[in-house]
């Protein structure tokens, strides 16, 4: 062996290295645009093809949003600015026409005077969810509270409600935000309670309604826990007879009634008055409420190893997905009815809701199946193996994983039923894209405005899903500890 | 070569209970057509330190978890402390929580923090309040030396911490049997001693044990017996002195040579 091999051999570090820092990054505008857009021949190809492209769309509806008018009463009177302003040949947006009609967009036909009731809907909504969604951030859920109580308030007061009802608002609002902050669990109960709360604003009517159809739930359960120890499941049948009984016999009398010995009363308003984005909102948020849970049970029945439970669950999903989203619509305007018992009158958005939920359910569940599949097998046995029976290790171990890899795909199929409800307009009912732009077009002033509505109601429908998007991107960036 | 078994009956050593706490006859099981467990016999006594070594694929894990029902068996009988395991599934939840099981991957959960992971099954499936299961989970986490990782996740854990976790997650049941299914394969050699020290620490106490393992300094150090399996049998099964020193069967002598001959 030569001397050198023998050097390079024997080797004891008799100090360790200490860490260096990393050399600096080179970076520079100029440097970023060869590297990324001029790099090479079919690259600069490629840069001022979409240069062009960008040019094009740019030069054609720049002046176009540019030259726009928010101050006219009609079409024609716009189309004269315009000319006047910037010459015969110039087009120019008509936003005077959003201007005007903006509330038609928002509120539809309800009523003018009440609009502060959606208003509230809508606000109270952030209430029940803040709790839910901003669990463990007190930052984040209150300037969510705040950001909600104060603009729920000034709208309020802006679109008329009168005096009496601000103060019943201003009341309402810091109870419940006290109820947040101070009862945790209370205010959980609260968020269940919301949906019947804001069923209330939004269609009027009694109080007593709403919580006769709650109390119909709790004689259920009542009945259940009494039969249970003596009839298993059975009880169950039991429960769903008493519910029945309660909703179909005694249910109205009974908040007649009480709506006679204290009233709470609002003024009703029909479903036919609903529209615009009152209207997609009702559905999607209920739509959203509901589908969730109900995927989440069917992508677990989907993977149940009960084989009934197995293929009912895979029918369901293979046929709702297979069937387009209008046939459903079509099936809640008009079959559901004829398969109800008599005297039984679902509510036209009602039979809308359930058929938007079971769409997205059927999608949703799919999402969720994908979520299941992806936990490791060990997951599962470890559940096991501490004798966690099949529910408990659904929740506490399956779902909270399954779940959180899911978050994307949930959110997807939350946006893309909320973009979905606008299909409700062949149902005949009002959405705010198709029916409230042909409404407002068709009164004689805004004849031919065309671009200007659609623009409208498709930013309101950005801001909505763009806001999704971000929570969900939100919450998976809070999740992420776990897998550090 | 099953007649060597039936031959040589194994004496429980004393100082151990004549109590069974597992008892295992005639049990068969099949994956599909194939035959993975034939025929085994086991009787297990409480206090008992069992290894099971075997080639891979000679059925030792599955023979394990068909004792906490992870796997089902088809013909024979099962019982573990009187229970039969059958179909009936509050037996089979009654069992498991007596009966506790290490994993090779750990199988902690991730969402949940170490304590967590160790008040989860104590609080749903015992129903001990939330404040005397923390106590517990200290004192075990204690035990397994890593109280001080309490409050983190276990993907911030190494391996071997994530194994006494593990140990420390299913201890927290207070099981009467412990089951090991390779605890120590997943982990880079360093890590194997801190595991196996705290599963010797645990054999110290008394602890009825059936460890699935590769580590034949363990067996020989805290086992009562080491079971051989093969070809889903039982092959061999005597005192871990005997067992190394004197195989017996052919199969056990070449399975001896490859795994201590380097």
């Amino acid at each position: 062996m030569s001397e050198t091999d023998a050097q390079t051999t024997l080797f004891v570090r008799d100090t360790m290295l200490p860490p260096q820092p990393a050399p600096d990054k080179v970076s520079g505008p100029l440097l970023w645009l060869r590297e990324n857009m001029f790099s090479g021949p079919l690259n600069i190809l490629l840069t001022l093809l979409g240069l062009s492209i960008v040019w094009l769309v740019v030069s054609t509806i720049g002046p176009w949003l540019m030259h726009s008018v928010w101050n006219a009463n009609g079409m024609a009177e716009c189309r004269q600015i315009i000319a006047e302003r910037y010459g015969p040949d110039a087009s120019g947006a008509c936003f005077a026409l959003i201007r005007e009609r903006w509330n038609q967009f928002v509120f539809g036909f309800y009523p003018p005077a009440l609009y502060w009731r959606p208003v509230m809907a809508f606000t109270l909504l952030f209430f029940a969810l803040a709790p839910i969604l901003f669990m463990d951030s007190r930052k984040a859920r209150w300037t969510v509270l705040a950001l909600a109580s104060v603009l729920g308030f000034l709208c309020a007061q802006l679109l008329g409600a009168d005096g009496q009802t601000l103060i019943v608002i201003t009341v309402a609002i810091v109870l419940w935000i006290l109820v947040i902050e101070y009862g945790r669990s209370k205010a959980l109960l609260l968020s269940l309670a919301y949906p019947f709360i804001g069923m209330w604003l939004l269609w009027g009517g009694s109080l007593w309604v709403e919580i006769m159809i709650l109390a119909g739930f709790a004689l259920a359960f009542l009945a259940f826990r009494l039969t249970q120890p003596m009839l298993g499941l059975i009880a169950l049948a039991v429960a769903a007879a008493v519910i029945g009984v309660w909703w179909y016999f005694l249910a109205d009398p009974a908040a007649n009634a009480l709506e006679q010995v204290i009233p709470l009363g609002l003024g009703k308003v029909p479903s036919s008055q609903f529209g615009g984005f009152v209207l997609s909102i009702t559905i999607g948020v209920a739509g959203i409420a509901m589908s969730l849970p109900l995927g989440i049970l069917l992508a677990l029945a989907r993977r149940s190893d009960l084989p009934i439970i197995k293929m009912l669950a895979v029918i369901f999903i293979e046929f709702i997905r297979g069937v387009p989203l209008i046939a459903l619509l079509f099936v809640a305007s008009l079959l559901l009815n004829y398969f109800l018992p008599p005297k039984v009158e679902f509510d036209i958005i009602l039979r809308v809701v359930i058929m938007v939920t079971l769409f997205a359910s059927a999608y949703m569940a799919e999402v969720i199946r994908g979520g299941l599949a992806a936990l490791p097998r060990g997951q599962y046995e470890a559940a096991d193996a501490l004798g966690l029976d099949y529910w408990k290790a659904q929740r506490l171990i399956v779902l909270p994983q399954a779940l959180k890899i899911s978050i994307p795909g949930i959110v997807s199929t939350f946006i893309g039923m909320f973009k979905d409800t606008t299909l409700v307009t062949f149902v005949g009912l009002y959405d705010p894209l198709k029916a409230m732009s042909d409404t407002v077009r068709a009164t004689f002033a805004w004849k031919g405005a065309y671009w200007e509505p659609y623009i409208f109601v498709g930013s309101i429908f950005f801001i909505l899903c763009f806001g999704m998007s971000r929570y969900s991107m939100y919450l998976e960036r809070r999740l992420k500890r776990e897998n550090r | 070569m099953s007649e060597i078994t039936a031959a040589a009956p194994v004496v429980p050593k004393k100082g151990l209970s004549d109590q069974v706490a597992i008892d295992i006859v005639k049990m068969n099981k099949w994956y599909g057509t194939f035959h993975v467990l034939r025929d085994i016999d086991l009787t297990v006594h409480k206090g008992e330190r069992i290894v099971i070594a075997g080639p891979s694929g000679s059925g030792k894990s599955t023979l394990i978890r068909c004792i906490n029902r992870l796997e089902e068996h088809q013909t024979g009988q099962i019982f573990v402390d009187g229970i039969e395991l059958t179909n009936d599934l509050k037996n089979i939840d009654k069992v498991r929580s007596e009966v506790g099981m290490v994993f090779q991957h750990f199988n902690l959960f991730p969402h949940l923090t170490v304590l967590e992971n160790c008040t989860l099954a104590p609080i749903w499936v015992r129903k001990v309040p939330k404040r005397q299961a923390e106590e517990t989970a200290m004192h075990f986490l204690e035990k397994v030396r890593i109280p001080e990782q309490a409050h983190k996740y276990p993907g911030q854990l190494s391996g071997g911490q994530q194994q006494r976790v593990a140990i420390a997650r299913s201890l927290c049941m207070q099981p009467r049997v412990m089951l090991f299914d390779e605890p120590t394969s997943a982990l880079d050699p360093e890590m194997i001693k801190e595991v196996l020290d705290t599963m010797i620490q645990l054999a110290e106490e008394g602890m009825t044990m059936l460890c699935v393992t590769h580590e034949m300094g363990f067996a020989q150090a805290v086992a009562h017996r080491v079971i051989f399996m093969d070809q889903g049998q039982i092959v061999e099964q005597n005192t871990p002195s005997e067992f190394f020193n004197n195989p017996r069967s052919e199969r056990t002598k070449l399975f001896l040579s490859q795994i201590l001959g380097h």
